[in-house]
């Protein structure tokens, strides 16, 4: 459907939907740590912001209690954890710029063309006005998991981690109204699970390799070659 | 004939309007950093002057030389005409389309770094070569974010453009916003202010386009400081009218024209106190992180086309 069609709240969900994925572009480049959990905690706010606008124009209720529980954990309380663990492991100065910065975003906009075109008979055979954003979900999925191959530092590979389950919760409300309570609130508390799990991998991997750089864990031994 | 006449009109007010933004900027930028600073006149002042004063050519320059202030001006005198700044349906955006609007700043830009090439001083080798490495990569952001807008509009020709967005009232657009954003980013490394350039300053380790006319005098420097103001103009009543032509004139009688002056001059303070803003809280960047800033541009340019295909069509 094309946009002037929509109403104005369906053009916001839209609005949001192109942020998020923005979002999930700056996350990919950011080399600060600490912009990239604000980054991170910036993108669960608009998913938040973008479920209430779907449960608006959907009618649909149990969506509301699903962004208050997106806008507790992925914009509150993991981001507050993440921050935490930053500044208790000194990293709040580091940065990590990526190698090829322009090659890996042109990789990733060429992945969001690849999720359209698989997305392309979904949104065609869907009645839904969200339908569009199909893409956009997937998107932000693969992006996530680009993010964990292009990033050396572990905190970034976890937030890409994060970012990958915003992109499976963002896909499950536009593309079928939430997923069921049960199963969104198991996904909800796995994920917090996870990050207490990766705080203490943290310290962890620091006292076996003395850094949190994952490109020096396939070294086998101590001795620089 | 009475449309002629108005666009005629409307040049000479944008090229005469245009050392007032940039002397309002400069002014402001002043006050921002707790100095008097000159009046927003001053550039006028500096014009006459420069008008007034003996031109020196160096020893071996070639026509080259002499000809590029004229080729300067004309060319971003022809992107003065081109773009409406009071009023759309005027004759004369049937000239140009928007393609070729980039293809004037481009022919601009050439022969500025052809004429400091040609007196074979250091400054304007290293000049010219940063710009056109600035140059090369603001192209194509710039031509993403346009042909995002002509996707959109479903023509090049600005006019019709404008008249687009005027009559689709409010449409939150996320294209729109993605190619606003890459063309503010495009503007301000093209008209060489900071991050990228600072206009302030002769400093040579960071200096681009002041370092390419640094050899020009007189009415010569005269004419291309106007040119890189009437440039300025140019992105900013671009700006201001395609992503906010909200006020602009449709037709031709009295109190529309005057609606569409107000409304634009008070579009473009607005964008000069923005830029004054901008350039009061960021620093200028290393020339090699321009490469990284201008990717940014093209990113943002891409992302807008993307978000056009994906959300908004079909």
């Amino acid at each position: 459907m094309a946009i002037n069609e929509l109403s104005l709240d369906q053009q916001g969900i839209i609005l949001l939907a192109a942020l998020v994925l923005f979002s999930s572009f700056s996350m990919l480049a950011q080399p600060r740590l600490l912009s990239l959990v604000n980054t991170f905690a910036l993108q669960g706010l608009l998913l938040s912001a973008t479920t209430v606008l779907v449960a608006l124009v959907s009618g649909h209720h149990h969506l509301y209690l699903s962004a208050l529980l997106t806008l507790l954990l992925k914009a509150l309380l993991i981001p507050w954890m993440l921050r935490r663990l930053v500044n208790r492991l000194g990293l709040h100065g580091e940065i990590e710029p990526l190698e090829r910065p322009n090659l890996v975003l042109l990789g990733a906009a060429a992945l969001v063309v690849f999720c359209y075109y698989v997305s392309l008979p979904i949104v065609q055979l869907s009645t839904m006005l969200t339908r569009n954003t199909i893409a956009i979900s997937m998107s932000v999925v693969l992006l996530g998991m680009l993010m964990m191959i292009a990033r050396r530092q572990v905190v970034a590979h976890v937030v890409g981690f994060m970012s990958i389950e915003n992109g499976l919760f963002f896909a499950a409300v536009v593309s079928t109204y939430g997923m069921p309570m049960v199963v969104e609130l198991g996904i909800a508390f796995d994920v917090l699970v996870a990050a207490v799990l990766f705080g203490v991998f943290f310290f962890h991997i620091r006292e076996s390799i003395d850094s949190l750089d994952v490109d020096r864990l396939n070294r086998l031994s101590e001795v620089e070659r | 004939m009475k449309f002629w006449l108005l666009a005629l009109l409307q040049t000479l007010l944008f090229i005469t309007g245009a050392p007032l933004l940039a002397g309002w900027v400069r002014w402001f930028k002043a006050r921002l950093a707790n100095r008097r600073g000159p009046s927003p006149l001053q550039p006028y002042r500096d014009l006459a002057k420069l008008m007034r004063k003996q031109t020196v050519v160096a020893e071996g320059a070639s026509w080259v030389f002499r000809g590029a202030p004229y080729i300067v001006f004309g060319s971003t005198l022809l992107v003065a005409v081109v773009v409406p700044l009071i009023a759309v349906h005027l004759p004369t955006a049937a000239i140009a389309d928007v393609i070729v609007l980039v293809g004037f700043f481009a022919l601009g830009r050439f022969f500025t770094a052809l004429a400091a090439l040609d007196i074979g001083t250091a400054f304007g080798g290293m000049g010219s070569s940063r710009e056109m490495t600035v140059a090369s990569l603001a192209e194509p952001a710039m031509l993403m974010a346009v042909f995002t807008l002509a996707v959109s509009a479903g023509t090049t020709n600005l006019s019709q453009a404008i008249d687009f967005t005027l009559h689709s009232g409010l449409v939150l657009r996320p294209s729109f916003l993605f190619a606003g954003a890459a063309l503010l980013l495009v503007a301000i490394a093209e008209t060489g202010r900071l991050p990228v350039d600072n206009p302030a300053t002769h400093l040579e380790l960071t200096m681009i386009h002041e370092a390419m006319v640094l050899e020009y005098s007189g009415h010569h420097l005269a004419l291309i400081e106007w040119a890189a103001q009437i440039k300025l103009m140019a992105y900013a009543v671009l700006l201001a009218n395609i992503f906010l032509p909200f006020g602009i004139a449709e037709d031709l009688s009295r109190t529309a024209l005057a609606v569409g002056a107000l409304s634009i001059a008070a579009k473009l303070a607005g964008l000069g106190l923005l830029l004054a803003l901008l350039e009061t809280v960021v620093a200028k960047m290393r020339l090699f992180q321009a490469p990284r800033f201008l990717g940014f541009a093209y990113l943002l340019g891409l992302l807008g086309m993307l978000s056009h295909i994906i959300l908004e069509a079909g």
